[in-house]
């Protein structure tokens, strides 16, 4: 049986932890490290930070924030925003980042996803994919918080990504992000159905029925959240608790 | 109380930060080296390893650690080799063609079985939280002698590999994990020399407790 991961993800403009509205009108939430510990003492599976602005602005500035995490965040980390180069994977692996994730660069130049997963093996490389509805059962990924198109349809892009050698699917629904107000099953589905790695659900995360929605009907393997947790609405453990009383498959944490 | 000192081998392969700050975080004083007399000489020695069979042995004997690594196993002292550092302690791993490992436990690593019971194919690298156990014919109090004295039997922990252990002694194998059916060994175990596939300075404070439990043996 599959084990579906609850994962935290934080959204970094250096040095602050911000959140948006559809990956817009960013509000700073606090320290990335005091929330990022905080999400580990509560069980979470996992950590994504994505530096939201780094491929805007043509630097870096996740390496210091995951360093940190490392002396008291003992789970997976994934780490993307602003990886261009085989390099700039390595630094952030070396930093403390056990996956991570690449978008706008592996738009520009495909190889770059071969690149990584031969360097350091396709376990390492987490394709960030920004998905806008574009019409009845079609997506097309963005880049840039959603404001820069690609012209690729998300389902052919996610296909293509996982023969390149990508690991794992960060799937954010640009649409629903920071609304509350339910994943985009349907893109989650259509994605999961015909890749063989596993896709990580995020965007519009407000209550546990759409967490249920979208591990039974979209098939997610994994579950980002950030809005929900940053406001302190819920805790990690409470809807740890609240899932598995709906026997869904999560991991029990003692 | 004198603070329990661990010595882990820099060698270039794998997220060694990570396994320094679990250590750390567990009270511990952590060295990383790859001085051949700082390996030999630990208190405790903790091998990592991420990559490929092959590159970490290549990597281990072009840096000549190889017989330091031995001489200290043989000062029968607390060892600990993780993922792919407890993969190299059997006698051979049959990833990209067959490679010796430090042949400390008989048996060999081989790739994890692609095809389900009913023909489906099992995806492979196994990556995420799977529960370990002792294995069926388990007995006495090997387990909870072991770096498992605090960890309840099912307790997950983070695995990423495509390959594991067989070890030609069923007595070598600590712990196991069923991986979409595939048993899976989750941890070996002969004398002073414990090996764990999992990462347990990613497996939250269930890991922590392990290596904890590891620090104080």
């Amino acid at each position: 049986m599959r084990t579906v991961r609850l994962i935290a993800r934080l959204d970094i403009k250096a040095p602050n932890l911000i959140k948006g509205i559809h990956l817009e009108g960013l509000r700073v939430i606090g320290d990335p490290n005091v929330y990022a510990r905080r999400y580990y003492e509560q069980g979470a599976d996992e950590l994504i930070y994505m530096d939201i602005v780094a491929s805007l602005y043509e630097r870096n500035s996740l390496t210091d924030i995951v360093e940190k995490a490392t002396r008291n965040v003992f789970v997976p980390l994934t780490v993307g925003g602003g990886v261009r180069s085989v390099e700039d994977a390595r630094k952030l692996l070396a930093s403390g980042a056990d996956k991570v994730g690449v978008n706008t660069a592996a738009v520009r130049r495909p190889a770059l996803i071969s690149e990584i997963a031969q360097r350091f093996g396709s376990q390492a490389v987490v394709l960030s994919i920004e998905a806008k509805r574009s019409g009845p059962a079609q997506w097309e990924a963005y880049t840039d918080n959603g404001r820069e198109h690609t012209g690729l349809d998300v389902v052919t892009w996610a296909k293509r990504a996982t023969e390149l050698g990508a690991g794992e699917i960060l799937l954010t629904s640009v649409d629903q992000e920071g609304t509350r107000k339910g994943f985009d099953v349907a893109l989650v589905r259509a994605v999961t159905d015909v890749v063989s790695i596993p896709v990580i659900a995020s965007g519009g995360m407000g209550k546990i029925d759409h967490l249920m929605e979208v591990i039974r009907d979209g098939h997610a393997d994994a579950v980002a959240m950030a809005d929900v947790l940053h406001y302190n609405r819920t805790t990690l453990d409470a809807i740890r608790r609240e899932v598995l009383a709906f026997d869904a498959p999560v991991r029990r944490v003692a | 109380m004198t603070q329990k000192s661990v010595v882990v081998v820099d060698y270039g392969m794998g997220n060694v930060l990570s396994v320094c700050r679990a250590f750390e975080n567990q009270g511990a004083n952590v060295v990383l080296t790859g001085q051949a007399g700082e390996i030999a000489g630990a208190e405790r020695l903790i091998l990592p390893g991420v990559g490929a069979f092959g590159d970490c042995m290549k990597a281990l004997e072009e840096r000549e650690l190889v017989e330091p690594i031995l001489e200290f196993v043989r000062s029968e002292r607390p060892f600990l080799g993780i993922c792919v550092g407890m993969q190299i302690l059997l006698e051979i791993g049959e990833e990209f063609g067959e490679h010796p490992g430090l042949g400390l436990i008989p048996g060999r690593v081989v790739k994890i079985d692609t095809t389900l019971s009913d023909g489906s194919t099992r995806k492979i690298p196994h990556i995420g939280w799977t529960a370990i156990a002792p294995p069926a014919e388990a007995n006495g109090n090997r387990w909870t002698t072991s770096m498992f004295g605090e960890t309840v039997p099912r307790t997950p922990f983070y695995f990423v590999h495509s390959f594991t252990a067989r070890p030609t002694n069923a007595a070598d194998v600590l712990a196991v994990a069923d991986y979409a059916g595939a048993t899976v060994t989750a941890a070996v175990r002969r004398d002073n020399v414990t090996g764990v596939q999992f990462h347990p300075e990613k497996s939250g404070a269930a890991g922590l407790a392990a290596l904890r439990r590891f620090v104080a043996m």
